[in-house]
């Protein structure tokens, strides 16, 4: 008998997962599980909403008034349907929760060794830049068969960056990094969506993902038009902005060394313990009061509204390049 | 319910006093402290705001017909977005059942002669004109485009329409929902005719009670908000915006810590419009009173918690979102219990099909595929593709028209003969009833799917591959605008040539049912006495007239 269900299931499942009309393509690493996960809840869906409503159409005719005088008895109240049906649909509930939530779970956890690409929102446009230096305007190119994480954040208002092919989704919001990872399995042209409403023409802030063999990857990279890295880049806006004057590399400086300061916890002045994340680094930059280092003055400016977030995004990337040698190494 | 005395007049309705011919003249209806009057009030003003962000509704399916949009500018179809949520959010749905039947039933049902405190709620309806005017003008000087949720930064600090008169007509109208709420819990718990327990009232005044709940601790959390967002707009004072040290992301805490437990303002009412419609069509006791009635204060409680749903992909922590997502599903288990309880008071009764059931049933249907949808986004993993398209347009749209909507229309046809004195076409009604189901699933079960496929709501444009459903919600619009537009008709046709109604003309119990229809200004000659559970249909001898 669960022989029988569990084959006649799975033959919806695979009859609901070849049908073009009902899911988009699934063109990433999360996108079949998640897609399983949805045909299981639309079962679900339908199997209830058919039982209870063949149900009432049963009662319905079946008791229909025949007469106007008809005073049916009362039916005894029933604690044991009343727990049945409170407690099944809790199981089941529980059942869903897991199952969706372990999927999460995975499904939030970039791979250690990802390709990072940066994106910022702003009204009406997605601005992409890749750590060698390549930018682009609503269009993303990535690699399949790699992990890509992409650290977002936006110039004005909070936008989603949303590819419905990824099944993948995150807000783009000013004053904070998001990250968002996935990893791209067939190679093609995907749509790319700004999922939170941002003013006139966000529908119009869109733009498509090319996913690309490796080798094509390399070859387009390469052909990219900019002169500099972002950590080239970086760096020039770091000797420009006279950083180098406190922040001597030797340590001997009013600001701390950055030498290998990224990934490191810290302690701050005000006690807490702080991870060196990109985040870290950017609240460093437009607030660093903030996160001030025990051992250090607090003299050191803001730059909030002197640099745009495309240049705190390449003062994070020479940071971050400022590691030790072996950690450089170890990371690849 | 019985009652002591129950001597009800014979005598036409025209010539008998009743509290819609004791005054006449705009002055005694502006001026009157009646609470069947004020009900009427609100009926007539929540009406005209339907059929505004109806109309809107309207423009916007129109527009959606093309991909690249047949009629308004992207600025326009914008702003008839948000004009459309937020006055039907804040001008229809929230006071759509509490301020029309539950003012004209909770002192009825309860056997008393007035609310506790009728001035005040009349200044709740004079509150609701007010926010009211405020927002229509905001529509009038240009509209506004933040969306009915109003989100920061854009709302703050980037959009250049009426975001203050907006939000100060959203602001005001709270404080009449506060006065409701607080009207009804005082009149439940100090009214009640003798005799009348809390386990012997109708499910409908818990539903009421429990709404009022959530009236007095939600709203005046959404007036701070949108009091902060009009400082953080008008002084700058940086509460939202990142670069003077605010979060945008705290403004949505703010607002879905009001904005999901109205959604069960929205709906509660509506379930206890639905008990009272089950038990008097099939004529049967409702199955597991006590599971109905507690099943309405845990999901008001459990509401306050689930907010975090709504920003799953935020990037609030992993471990935020896995308790938030464990508490929505909890939230779903009382609304599985209400609807199986009243499938099973069906079970051998007598049932009728008369329109006001039909409604009922429509609700059942639209409610668990609305209840069962929310599973999809209370789930993390499927969340994260649906949040923001267009299935979840489908989804509340589902509880809130196909639920709440339908109960609230059914509770209109239900009561339409106590409130007016009239009876309507019973065959319009039954046809209406027909339509808007039909026309309802016609628009909006197309946008499950388009959100699955990957279609971002609040999109003037888009791109051709969803246009074939999207004409095809747009096609079931057009019936579902008609199937609002008969009941329209036939009941302001009823209100002067329909049949005259008796005191009960379905045969129901519950003491409004005692009195004439329409009653007579003080509700009862004599305060009843109530000596049984509600809905006693077994042992009643009521019959239809």
């Amino acid at each position: 008998m669960m022989g029988t269900i569990q084959t006649g299931f799975d033959f919806l499942f695979a009859a609901a997962m070849q049908a073009p009309q009902l899911r988009p393509e699934a063109a990433s690493s999360i996108a079949e599980g998640v897609d399983h996960l949805y045909f299981a809840l639309t079962f679900i869906t339908l199997f209830f909403t058919f039982v209870i409503f063949s149900t009432i159409l049963f009662f319905m005719v079946k008791y229909r008034r025949r007469a106007e005088n008809e005073r049916p008895p009362d039916t005894e109240d029933n604690l044991a349907l009343e727990l049945t049906w409170t407690i099944i649909p809790t199981l089941i509930c529980v059942g869903i929760f897991l199952w969706a939530s372990s999927l999460y779970f995975e499904n939030s956890r970039p791979p250690s060794a990802s390709t990072e690409i940066f994106v910022i929102g702003k009204q009406w446009m997605w601005h992409i830049q890749h750590p060698e230096g390549v930018r682009e305007i609503n269009e993303l190119h990535v690699p399949v068969g790699v992990p890509v994480k992409l650290t977002m954040t936006s110039e004005d208002v909070i936008h989603d960056f949303y590819i419905p092919a990824f099944r993948v989704k995150k807000d783009v919001i000013p004053g904070r990094y998001s990250s968002l990872w996935f990893q791209a399995t067939k190679i093609g042209t995907y749509h790319l969506f700004c999922a939170q409403y941002c003013g006139a023409d966000h529908a119009e802030m869109l733009g498509w993902v090319y996913v690309m063999s490796p080798a094509d990857y390399a070859a387009w990279l390469a052909g990219g038009s900019s002169s500099q890295s972002m950590q080239q880049a970086g760096e020039t806006i770091f000797n420009k902005l006279g950083c180098a004057s406190c922040h001597l590399s030797d340590g001997t400086g009013r600001g701390p060394s950055l030498v290998g300061i990224y990934g490191k916890e810290e302690a701050l002045k005000s006690g807490d313990k702080r991870l060196v994340d990109e985040a870290f680094i950017r609240q460093a930059i437009v607030n660093p009061n903030s996160v001030v280092l025990p051992q250090y003055p607090a003299i050191m400016p803001t730059f909030q509204g002197q640099i745009n977030e495309e240049q705190v995004l390449q003062l994070v990337a020479y940071v971050k390049s400022l590691a030790p040698e072996e950690r450089k190494t170890e990371g690849k | 319910m019985s009652t002591a005395t129950l001597d009800v007049p014979e005598v036409p309705t025209g010539s008998r006093v009743n509290y819609l011919n004791a005054q006449y003249g705009v002055k005694s209806w502006l001026l009157t402290t009646d609470h069947k009057r004020i009900a009427v009030l609100y009926l007539v003003s929540i009406t005209l705001m339907f059929f505004v962000g109806g109309f809107f509704a309207v423009l916007m399916r129109l527009h959606l017909i093309e991909p690249q949009g047949a009629l308004v500018q992207p600025e326009t179809y914008n702003k008839l977005f948000t004009m459309h949520g937020i006055i039907m959010v804040f001008f229809f749905l929230v006071p759509s059942i509490p301020a029309t039947l539950g003012n004209f039933l909770v002192p009825l049902m309860i056997g008393a002669r007035d609310l506790a405190f009728p001035k005040l709620n009349l200044l709740s309806w004079y509150i609701y004109v007010v926010g009211a005017c405020f927002t229509l003008y905001a529509v009038i000087s240009g509209g506004v485009d933040t969306g009915w949720t109003f989100y920061t930064p854009y709302s703050s600090s980037f959009s250049h329409t009426s975001v203050i008169p907006t939000a100060l007509g959203v602001f005001i109208t709270g404080f009449s929902s506060i006065l409701t709420g607080l009207n009804f819990v005082v009149t439940i718990h100090k009214m009640r005719a003798p005799g009348l327990t809390w386990f012997r009232l109708p499910l409908f005044i818990w539903a009421i009670y429990a709404t009022s709940i959530i009236f007095i601790l939600g709203t005046p959390v959404i007036a701070i908000t949108l009091f902060l967002l009009g400082l953080e707009r008008l002084l700058h004072i940086g509460i939202f915006d990142p670069a003077i040290g605010g979060d945008p992301i705290l403004f949505q805490h703010l607002f879905w810590f009001y904005s999901h437990p109205a959604v069960y303002i929205m709906i509660l009412p509506g379930m206890g419009v639905m008990s009272e419609l089950i038990t008097c069509f099939s004529r049967k006791r409702i199955f597991g009173y006590s599971f109905v009635a507690f099943s309405s204060l845990s999901i008001a409680i459990i509401s306050f918690l689930v907010w975090g749903h709504h920003m799953f992909v935020t990037g609030q922590s992993i471990y935020a979102g896995l308790i938030f997502s464990v508490l929505s599903f909890l939230v779903a288990i009382p609304s599985a219990v209400k609807v199986f309880n009243w499938t099973a008071t069906l079970y051998k009764g007598s049932i009728s099909y008369d329109a006001p059931m039909l409604y009922a049933l429509g609700f059942i249907g639209l409610f668990t595929m609305g209840g069962l949808t929310g599973l999809f986004l209370a789930s993390l993993a499927t969340d994260v593709h649906l949040n923001g398209t267009y299935f979840i347009v489908a989804h509340f749209h589902y509880i809130m028209v196909g639920g709440a909507v339908m109960a609230y229309l059914g509770g209109i046809h239900f009561w339409w003969p106590k409130i007016t004195g009239r009876l309507y076409p019973d065959g319009w009604a039954r046809f209406a009833a027909l339509v808007i189901f039909v026309g309802f699933n016609l628009t909006f079960f197309p946008q499950f799917m388009l959100g699955y496929l990957g279609m971002p709501r609040r999109f003037a444009v888009y791109p051709a591959e969803f246009q074939v459903l999207n004409v095809m919600s747009s096609a079931g619009a057009s019936i579902l605008g008609i199937g609002y537009l008969i009941p329209l008709i036939y009941l302001t046709w009823s209100m002067r040539y329909g049949p005259a109604a008796g005191p009960n003309p379905w045969g129901a119990k519950g003491l409004e049912w005692t009195t004439p229809s329409p009653p007579p200004t003080e509700n009862f000659e004599e305060i009843p006495v109530v000596t049984e559970d509600a809905y006693d249909y077994a042992h009643s001898t009521v019959t239809r007239g």
